[in-house]
């Protein structure tokens, strides 16, 4: 596969083997109503994000008749995020009438960039934020410009790290590379 | 571990034996992850310590980003402890309501974060010795310990590409950057070492495949960092000198006072919760 990210001509529309793997534990899961439902569920710190599109929603299961544990994963360790994002996953779920849920954290796999979906990528870049790119030199998100330079290792939380714009002097962040 | 072994040995006694080499397993493990856990929650700490008062902005909100990265690798291993436990303590009460001898934090870890080039060097060095740690630590038996080794890696990793051009850049810088990189090295050397000590009870785990044996990663460390810091022209002799006792509850003067800024809240109003 070429994945020569700075590259965009020749770019092959493929699916990363670990989102394909997500894809498929989606896909095979008897719990396809609570997916839908947790569609509605997204990153607190990136309004736009879906948990799903950003690789943290991993699996449902179910022990019990109704009783369901929804798997997710945390970006950084010491996402300060989690919390919240364990209310609004209750939440989603208890307004949709499924009120016996609750949130396990699973450290394996441990969470990487190529878990988010190219979906996640667009929702990403739509509030002005650099993707994840494979050389950590993102493009920035306003005019495009490959020129861009950085600033500080880390932006406004522990995913991001801070760039500057040398063509139009815009800020930015950008979701940095994990693999 | 107690109820464990006494739960079974009721009903058979061919396995007390057994049972006791599993029992001392379990509390070796337990002293394990909480000792990971004190090393991670002390230097979490001590960068939060920079939270404004970094020399700019964007090292400010680095700094504490790291930070935040180690309290979140100690919330993983408290968790882990408290269950290997199995009082029903909780991770806050791991952080919060133990003293200074029953922390085992290492000593380096502990020290107050002085100018901004010691906290670097401090830094770089834990780096570089977590890189070769954890990379071994990923392939530990327990698993549980394994995965929070493969998640704390990355974070590693990053933290390391933050702090070598920190110190290419003192180290070259002007005088007084060199001078501090040279000061912050001489203060650090003697606790160096006790990052390669290996207790008896941590060797037994590294003989189960759980622990690693932090020994072999010194020839490493000390041929990295020198190789290093060398291309500066900083010369570094070597991690031998030893000032030792963290792991034995053992601290310098300066833990007191941290914990005691720590625990403060959760002292004074136990149980409090955001």
């Amino acid at each position: 596969m070429i994945n020569h990210e700075g590259d965009h001509a020749l770019q092959i529309p493929t699916l990363h083997p670990v989102f394909a793997e997500r894809i498929k534990i989606r896909s095979q899961s008897e719990y396809q109503k609570l997916w839908t439902i947790l569609d509605s569920v997204h990153d607190p710190e990136l309004p736009g994000v879906t948990i799903w599109d950003l690789g943290i929603l991993q699996d449902i299961k179910s022990h019990a008749d109704n009783a369901f544990t929804i798997v997710i994963t945390l970006t950084y360790s010491g996402c300060p995020a989690v919390d919240a994002i364990k209310q609004d996953i209750i939440k989603a779920l208890s307004k949709a009438g499924y009120d016996q849920v609750n949130v396990e954290i699973s450290l394996t796999p441990a969470w990487n960039t190529n878990m988010i979906s190219p979906e996640g990528h667009k929702q990403i870049a739509a509030l002005n934020i650099a993707p994840p790119v494979t050389n950590d030199a993102p493009d920035c998100p306003v005019c495009g410009s490959h020129k861009t330079q950085l600033l500080s290792q880390f932006g406004s939380t522990s995913c991001k790290a801070f760039y500057r714009c040398e063509q139009c002097s815009e800020t930015f962040d950008y979701f940095k590379q994990l693999e | 571990m107690q109820a464990t072994s006494s739960n079974k040995t009721n009903s058979s006694n061919t396995t007390i034996g057994a049972e006791k080499t599993h029992s001392l397993l379990n509390e070796n493990r337990y002293r394990f992850a909480l000792a990971l856990a004190d090393d991670a929650v002390v230097l979490g700490h001590r960068l939060s310590e920079w939270c404004s008062n970094a020399p700019f902005l964007e090292e400010d909100i680095a700094l504490t980003n790291v930070s935040l990265d180690y309290i979140g690798r100690a919330r993983m291993f408290y968790q882990y402890a408290t269950e290997l436990e199995g009082k029903g303590h909780s991770e806050d009460q791991m952080a919060f309501f133990r003293t200074e001898r029953e922390y085992t934090n290492l000593l380096i870890l502990e020290l107050p974060i002085g100018d901004f080039a010691f906290t670097m060097v401090r830094q770089f060095f834990v780096d570089v010795f977590y890189k070769l740690y954890l990379e071994q630590l990923m392939t530990s038996t327990d698993e549980r310990i394994a995965a929070i080794a493969a998640k704390s890696i990355k974070e590693t990793r990053y933290h390391l590409k933050r702090s070598e051009p920190w110190i290419r850049q003192l180290s070259e810088g002007t005088e007084e950057s060199r001078s501090r990189i040279n000061r912050a090295l001489d203060e650090l050397k003697s606790f160096v070492g006790e990052l390669f000590i290996m207790p008896e009870w941590e060797t037994q785990l590294a003989n189960e495949g759980i622990a690693v044996d932090r020994k072999t990663l010194q020839q490493d460390w000390d041929a990295y960092v020198q190789k290093f810091l060398g291309e500066s022209n900083i010369e570094f002799e070597d991690s031998k000198t030893l000032i030792r006792g963290g792991r034995e509850g053992i601290h310098t003067e300066h833990l007191g006072h941290l914990l005691s800024e720590m625990q403060y809240l959760q002292r004074a109003h136990p149980g409090l919760e955001w």
